[in-house]
C-alpha cells in the first residue's frame, strides 16, 4: 500500500465510508499532500464506492481542493478589486521575480506555489495574501518577499 | 388534493405534483429541457420558469410542488421574456452548427429555438472562446462538448438509471463542464457503451459514433456480399423514427426496406437468439449437474446471461469476481457473425472475405462488442459494421423508400427463421422466458407450467424479478433435477443490476440462473432506439414484443427448424466441438477506476 493509500483509510476510519464523508477525506489528503493525485481520487472513489469521475467532480469543484501538484507551501495573493486598487499586482510581480515562477506555477525546489484568489475578506487591510491557512495583510512587495523567505527557512 | 389555478383554469391535482405536471394535465405545454421522465429534477436549465402570483422570483415549474390557492401564468409577459433571456443565454454557449449536427431534426434544443425564432443576438457568442472537446475515442459514443447546455441528464442517467458515474459535472461557473474522470477519453474510463446517455441528451453532444457511411459504401461495393441481420427489438421501434406510432411492429416493412437497400440477404439475429437459448439452456443444465451431482466446487452458479454487451462490459469493470458465472455463450449478433462468415458463406459459396455483415441493434454496446478481439472466430471481423434503430431509420430515409407504403416481406434462408421465445430477447425478463421454455422441456419433456407458455412472473418492468419454477416428472437423465426449485432473477438497467449483483457477491442468495439487460426494460429501451424514451414508451415497446411473439407458429428455440437443421448439418450439439470454436467465448477483467 502506498502512503497516500494508508492515509486515505485513516481517513476513512475517522469520517466513514458515506457519501458525506467525501468532503472531509479529501480535506484530509490536501492537508497533507496538498493536492489530489490521480492515485488518491481512485483510492478515495475505492474507499467510499464512487466513480472515480464522482470524486473528481467534488474536487475539481472547490479551489481550495487542488488536483494539480503543487508545492509544500500554496501563496494565494488576493485577485479581487479593493486588492487590485491597493496594488495586489506589484506583490504579484514581485514574487514572481523572487520565486521565478509565474501565476500558477510552482517553484524549482518545490517549496511554493504561486495562485492567485477571489476576495479573501481582507478589502480593509489589502493587499492581501495567503500562505497555507495563514493571512498576510497591508502587504508591500518588500514585506511579501519576506514572508516568502521566512516561510522558505521553515521548510525543508 | 390540492387547489389552484393555472392560466385562470381551476385545477385539482394530488399534494406534491409539481407545477409542470398540473399544466400538462390541462394541457398547457411548459417548455423543458433538463427534465426527464426517467430521471431526479434537476431544475438547471431554467426554461420552465413560470409566474407564481405573489412570488417575488419566476418559479421553475419542473422543480416546484403545488400548493392550495396558487395562481400560476405560464405565459405572462414576464415568463416569455426570461425564457427567451434563458434560450439566448444557453444559445450563447451552443455551437448551433445544426446543419451539419447528427442530431439535425432530433434536438431538444433546436426544436425550442424554431418555436421562438430569435432573430437577434442580445448575447455575446462565447462558443468561439472555448476549447471545447471533441470525443471520438469510443467505437459506441461520440461526445461533443461544444453542444453541451450542461443539463445533466447524461450524468443522472448514469449515475441513478446505470450506477456507472463515467460522467460528472466537474468545475464550476463558466468552467463548468460534463466530464469523465480527469477528462480521460471515454474509450478509457469506465463507460459500458450503453448509450442511455444519448437517449436522454436533449442536445448534440452525445451521440452513436455512427457507421452509415461504411454500410453505404459496402452496399455500393460490387465486390462485396453484404449481409444484414436485425435484433429482436429493432422491428417494434423503427417506426417510430418513420412517422409510425409508438408500438406497431414493423418486421415485414422493415425487411421490405433492407432488400431494397441493397443488401443481398435480409436474415435474422432472432435465428440466433432461438441457437442461444439452445447452447446457454444446455450451459445451463450441464452447470446444475456439475454442481449438484458432481459436485464440482469449481463450477459457479448462478449463472448469468451474456447477451447485453452493456452487461457485460459492466461486470468487466465492476465485479470481476462474477466473470466465471457469466455464460460462455457469445451474444446472438455476435453468434450471427460467426456462423454467417463460416457455415453460411460455405453454403451460399461466398468467400467469407468477400462477405460483410452488418448488424441492426436497438443498442450502442454493441459497435464495442463487434470490435472486441474475441470476436473473430470466423477468421474475420464476423460482424462488420453495427448501426443503432436510429441509423436505419435515416438511411431508410436516404434512401428515398416510403416506409409506410411498404408491403411486408420475409426474411431470407437459412439464418432467417425464428420463433416467439427469439422475439422475447428484446425486452426485459425475454431471455429468461425463452430459456425456461426450452429448458424445462428439455429435462421433463413437458412444457412449462404456465397458461399459453407465458411465463408472467418475470414479465413487466419491476426492477428485479425473482421466480421460482419446482421441476416435477424429470426425464431419467435429468432426475437429479427432481423436485428441485429452480430460482430465478432478472434485472434491467444496471443500477438495478449492481444492487442485484451486490446480494450475489455477498453469497446470500439462492438464484441457479440470472438475466441482466443492461438498459432500462431490456434491448426496447435500448441506447439505439428511437429517441425520447420513457416508461409509457417502454412499455408499449415490450407489449409489442410479446404480441410478435403471441402471433409465432413456434414459440419455443428448441423447436425452430432452421436451428435443428444447423446442428444436424454442421454444430452437431450444443456445446459440441464447433459451437466451443464459434460460438462461445470468453471475458476480461478490467479495471475498476
Amino acid at each position: 500500500m502506498t502512503n497516500t493509500e494508508v492515509l486515505i483509510q485513516e481517513l476513512v476510519q475517522k469520517h466513514g465510508r458515506n457519501r458525506n464523508a467525501l468532503m472531509p477525506v479529501l480535506q484530509g489528503v490536501v492537508a497533507c499532500e496538498k493536492f489530489l493525485s490521480e492515485s488518491a481520487m481512485i483510492a478515495v472513489a475505492r474507499e467510499l464506492d464512487l466513480s472515480a469521475a464522482d470524486v473528481y467532480g467534488t474536487a475539481s469543484f472547490y479551489t481550495f481542493l487542488d488536483t494539480k501538484p503543487r508545492g509544500k507551501n500554496i501563496v494565494r495573493v488576493c485577485k479581487t478589486i479593493s486588492c487590485h486598487m491597493q496594488g495586489k499586482e506589484e506583490i504579484i510581480k514581485a514574487i514572481e521575480n523572487h520565486l521565478k515562477v509565474k501565476v500558477g506555477e510552482t517553484s524549482h525546489d518545490n517549496k511554493f506555489t504561486l495562485l492567485t484568489a477571489n476576495c479573501l475578506g481582507w478589502c480593509h487591510k489589502g493587499p492581501v495574501m495567503l500562505i497555507n491557512d495563514e493571512v498576510f495583510p497591508s502587504l508591500t512587495p518588500d514585506k511579501a518577499i519576506a514572508i516568502i523567505e521566512e516561510f522558505s527557512k521553515k521548510t525543508n | 388534493m390540492v387547489n389552484l389555478k393555472i392560466n385562470n383554469t381551476p385545477i385539482q391535482v394530488e399534494e406534491g405534483t409539481t407545477i409542470l405536471d398540473a399544466a400538462k394535465r390541462l394541457n398547457f405545454r411548459i417548455p423543458t429541457l433538463c427534465n426527464h421522465p426517467d430521471l431526479s429534477v434537476a431544475g438547471n436549465c431554467r426554461v420552465c420558469v413560470v409566474e407564481v402570483k405573489g412570488a417575488r422570483l419566476l418559479a421553475a415549474s419542473c422543480a416546484t410542488p403545488v400548493s392550495e390557492g396558487m395562481e400560476v401564468n405560464t405565459n405572462s409577459e414576464k415568463v416569455r421574456i426570461a425564457r427567451k433571456h434563458v434560450l439566448e443565454l444557453l444559445l450563447s454557449e451552443h455551437n448551433a452548427d445544426c446543419t451539419k449536427c447528427f442530431k439535425n431534426g432530433h434536438c431538444e434544443l433546436q426544436e425550442l429555438a424554431s418555436e421562438y425564432r430569435y432573430g437577434d443576438h442580445i448575447f455575446i457568442d462565447l462558443v468561439k472562446s472555448g476549447d471545447k472537446v471533441l470525443d471520438i475515442s469510443s467505437p459506441s459514443i461520440t461526445k461533443d462538448a461544444s453542444k453541451c447546455i450542461r443539463c445533466q441528464r447524461c450524468v443522472r442517467t448514469c449515475t441513478e438509471l446505470q450506477a456507472v458515474s463515467a460522467l460528472a459535472v466537474v468545475h464550476k461557473g463558466d468552467h463548468q463542464t460534463i466530464s469523465t474522470f480527469l477528462g480521460k477519453p471515454l474509450n478509457d474510463v469506465v463507460c459500458t457503451n450503453c448509450g442511455q446517455c444519448i437517449n436522454r441528451c436533449p442536445t448534440g453532444a452525445l451521440y452513436e459514433r455512427n457507421y452509415i457511411e461504411d454500410v453505404w459504401h459496402a452496399i455500393y461495393d460490387p465486390n462485396k456480399f453484404v449481409v444484414v441481420e436485425t435484433a429482436p427489438a429493432t422491428r417494434v421501434a423503427l417506426g417510430e423514427d418513420l412517422g409510425i406510432e409508438t408500438g406497431q411492429r414493423v418486421t415485414g416493412k422493415m425487411v421490405s426496406a433492407l432488400r431494397k437497400m441493397g443488401f443481398n440477404k435480409v436474415l435474422d439475429t432472432d435465428f440466433t437468439a432461438d441457437l442461444t437459448i439452445l447452447e446457454e439452456g444446455t450451459e445451463l443444465l450441464t452447470r446444475l449437474k456439475k454442481a449438484l451431482v458432481d459436485k464440482d466446487e469449481t463450477v459457479k452458479l448462478p449463472m448469468m446471461t451474456s447477451c447485453s454487451p452493456g452487461w457485460v462490459k459492466f461486470q468487466e469493470h465492476i465485479f470481476p469476481e462474477l466473470l466465471d458465472n457469466l455464460s460462455t455463450c457469445k451474444s446472438p449478433q455476435q453468434m450471427f457473425g460467426a456462423l454467417a462468415k463460416t457455415y453460411y458463406a460455405d453454403k451460399i459459396n461466398i468467400k467469407a472475405e468477400n462477405m460483410v455483415v452488418v448488424s441492426i441493434m436497438p443498442c450502442t454496446a454493441k459497435k464495442f462488442e463487434c470490435n472486441r478481439s474475441e470476436m473473430r472466430d470466423s477468421g474475420f471481423k464476423d460482424v462488420d459494421y453495427v448501426l443503432t434503430t436510429r441509423e436505419l431509420a435515416m438511411m431508410i430515409k436516404q434512401a428515398g423508400i416510403e416506409f409506410d407504403k411498404l408491403e411486408d416481406e420475409s426474411y431470407d434462408n437459412i439464418l432467417g427463421e425464428s420463433t416467439g421465445a427469439a422475439v422475447i430477447f428484446g425486452t426485459t425478463g425475454g431471455v429468461m422466458e425463452a430459456a425456461l421454455r426450452t429448458a424445462y422441456e428439455i429435462i421433463t419433456g413437458s412444457e412449462v407450467p404456465f397458461t399459453n407458455l407465458n411465463i408472467k412472473p418475470v414479465r413487466g418492468m419491476e426492477g428485479v424479478k425473482e421466480a421460482s419454477i419446482k421441476i416435477k416428472n424429470t426425464k431419467p437423465e435429468w432426475s437429479f433435477l427432481e423436485g428441485v426449485e429452480l430460482n430465478v432473477a432478472v434485472a434491467h438497467g444496471l443500477a438495478n443490476a449492481k444492487q442485484l449483483m451486490e446480494t450475489v457477491s455477498s453469497g446470500k442468495s439462492n438464484y441457479h440462473f440470472i438475466e441482466v439487460m443492461g438498459c432500462p426494460g431490456g434491448c426496447i429501451g435500448g441506447g439505439g432506439q428511437p429517441i425520447p424514451t420513457s416508461a409509457e414508451i417502454r412499455k408499449r415497446r415490450a407489449d409489442a414484443i410479446y404480441a410478435e411473439d403471441m402471433g409465432k407458429t413456434i414459440r419455443k428455440s428448441h423447436e425452430n427448424p432452421e436451428v435443428v437443421e444447423v446442428y444436424k448439418e454442421y454444430l452437431t450439439q450444443p456445446l459440441g466441438h464447433k459451437s466451443h470454436e464459434l460460438l462461445h467465448t470468453h471475458y476480461k477483467v478490467r479495471k475498476r477506476y
